[in-house]
């Protein structure tokens, strides 16, 4: 096996990297909720990493980077189950290869992070059980497929690929396989899991916008080494992407702050922080085939159309809690149709030529093609997939428990010790008292 | 003996203190409030969603004098309370019947 040291080193670090946004996203979701539900909301990402990461040693990476014969376009096969024998495989012979194994952890990474995006949706009202047997059953029948769809090839001229890679739609990082398809998992799950008791009534302010900031800083952080990761080696593709992950997320974060300046008097911090989000996941698909000119255009149009998408909730009236729908899946469409328009082979051999690069209307149709196969696939299973969830366990907690907090309710815990006076009392009740045994007896013996 | 409340900006709370102390008042009770007059609290924006906060937040001080005092002290924490601006709070006096020191068991005004 022949390895290329620095791609490993900076493949290495881009899983690291990768990994770091998921609890960022917590951070950005957490604190965007309601300070009773405020550990609901990281929970449900944080367990994302618990579960997906197993999954994707056990069968995920292998349904989704494998060849399953005659179903090869359509889904991977059970071959590398259990990562049996992988350990000493190089991704390519000729020395400009990783280890396979490094492809594997860095691609775990992303499915993680793709159940954990779809959370905001639901926040304040998802059964804790439903949500972790949900995060298995969508990573197995919408990830996967959708992850080999787009990403999957044998590598040999004229070989086998999934059917959107051998269409030539591009999708350098995940716009549709993350983010298209998180969005619309999203409003899915929101159709069948209603508005949360109050909504639109209560507008339900986030409770924590510094946290809100500190996630959105640790996901642009994460994020250089989703996109420039993407590349697969440390050269000049994942440069290319490396910048253009920097400028349109500035001009994302621009864009948003103006409009809403001047729609409602305020730039605010959520706004910005909402807007560096739109401007990741928008230049995710296209990080590495458009010009750094072009990404800061890329930007500008995702930062303020996310910011006129996340109001269309409230003129629709379901409840997406924390604007999936209006960041990642607008986001992602955005992104992955103005590679149709903006992307370049000057940049990229191994992009294509969009509209203004002279390449004509064909890529923007394929890129079409992709962002609607991704929607209905990702809509119409997730849909079935919460429908029988929510039949079979049920997916909602009581409205009881939605009152008073999930946090107490699901997890016995609560984020914030508000008061002193509680605080004070409790803690010296036998009732409170840290070990069950010596309360539990007097219990009985009263009884 | 009389009891003055007065609720007013939390921003302002140091300079009734030191209205107070000058003035020769021995003892306060502060604590948190909120509520709203005239104004009607503030407009928020959340992503383009306007949440509107009716009460807003300030603080109580409560404080026992005599009755001789007691127009000059509302004098006192008006004028330290003031910014001319709408929201400034409200002062107020009600008549006490006892007061007793905890500590000593001393009543009236023995016990301011």
């Amino acid at each position: 096996m022949k390895i290329d040291s620095g791609s490993t080193a900076w493949m290495l670090t881009s899983a690291a990297l990768v990994l770091l946004m998921t609890p960022g996203l917590a951070f950005f979701y957490g604190g965007m909720s309601r300070a009773k539900s405020v550990l609901n909301m990281m929970m449900m990402s944080f367990v994302s990493i618990a579960v997906v990461g197993m999954i994707w040693v056990v069968y995920g990476y292998s349904l989704a980077f494998t060849s399953a014969g005659g179903l090869s376009s359509f889904i991977g096969g059970l071959g590398d189950w259990g990562l049996v024998g992988l350990e000493k495989v190089a991704t390519a012979d000729d020395g400009s290869g990783i280890p396979q194994l490094v492809f594997v952890a860095f691609q775990a990474t992303f499915a993680i992070i793709t159940v954990a995006l779809i959370s905001g949706a639901v926040a304040d009202r998802a059964k804790f059980g439903a949500w972790v047997v949900f995060t298995v059953v969508w990573v197995t029948l919408v990830y996967l497929p959708i992850a080999h769809w787009v990403w999957w090839s044998d590598g040999e001229e004229g070989g086998k690929s999934g059917w959107i890679f051998n269409l030539g739609a591009l999708d350098f990082a995940g716009g549709t396989v993350v983010h298209i398809n998180a969005g619309v998992a999203a409003l899915a799950l929101v159709l069948v899991l209603g508005r949360r008791k109050g909504w639109p009534r209560d507008p339900m302010r986030p409770h924590n916008l510094p946290f809100v900031l500190l996630g959105a800083g640790l996901l642009w952080f994460g994020w250089f080494g989703f996109n420039a990761g993407s590349a697969l080696s440390a050269g000049e593709t994942a440069a290319v992407a490396f910048i253009n992950t920097l400028a349109a997320t500035c001009a994302a974060a621009f864009g948003w702050i103006i409009v809403e300046k001047l729609r409602d008097g305020s730039s605010t911090t959520l706004g910005l922080a909402s807007g560096i989000v739109a401007g990741l996941v928008a230049i995710t698909p296209a990080a590495a085939f458009v010009t750094p000119l072009g990404s800061i255009v890329l930007g500008l149009v995702a930062g303020v159309v996310c910011a006129f998408a996340v109001g269309l909730k409230y003129k629709l009236g379901y409840d997406d809690s924390l604007d999936v729908v209006g960041v990642h899946m607008v986001g992602g469409i955005v992104g992955a149709l103005l590679i149709g328009i903006l992307a370049t082979t000057a940049v990229n051999d191994a992009g294509a030529d969009g509209l203004l690069a002279g390449g004509g209307l064909s890529l923007l149709g394929k890129q079409a093609v992709a962002v609607v196969a991704t929607l209905v696939y990702s809509f119409v299973v997730t849909f079935l997939i919460a429908k029988v969830i929510d039949l079979v366990m049920g997916f909602r907690i009581s409205e009881e428990d939605e009152v008073s907090g999930i946090d107490s309710a699901a997890h016995a815990e609560t984020a914030y010790d508000f008061g002193s006076v509680h605080a004070g009392v409790g803690a010296s009740l036998p009732s409170s008292a840290p070990v069950g045994g010596g309360a539990q007896k007097k219990v009985e013996a009263e009884a | 003996m009389k009891l003055i409340t007065a609720v007013i900006k939390p921003f302002k709370l140091d300079e009734v203190k030191a209205a107070l102390e000058a003035f020769g008042v021995k003892g306060m009770t502060v604590s948190e409030a909120s509520g709203y007059g005239r104004q009607k609290g503030h407009t928020e924006v959340y992503r383009g969603a306007e949440y509107k906060v009716d009460l807003v937040p300030k603080l109580r001080i409560e404080v026992l004098v005599d009755d001789e005092d007691a127009a000059d002290i509302l004098d006192v924490i008006v004028k330290a309370a003031r910014t001319d601006k709408i929201g400034d709070g409200k002062v107020w006096a009600v008549p006490v019947e006892t007061v007793i020191r905890v500590r000593t068991g001393e009543t009236g005004t023995d016990a301011l």
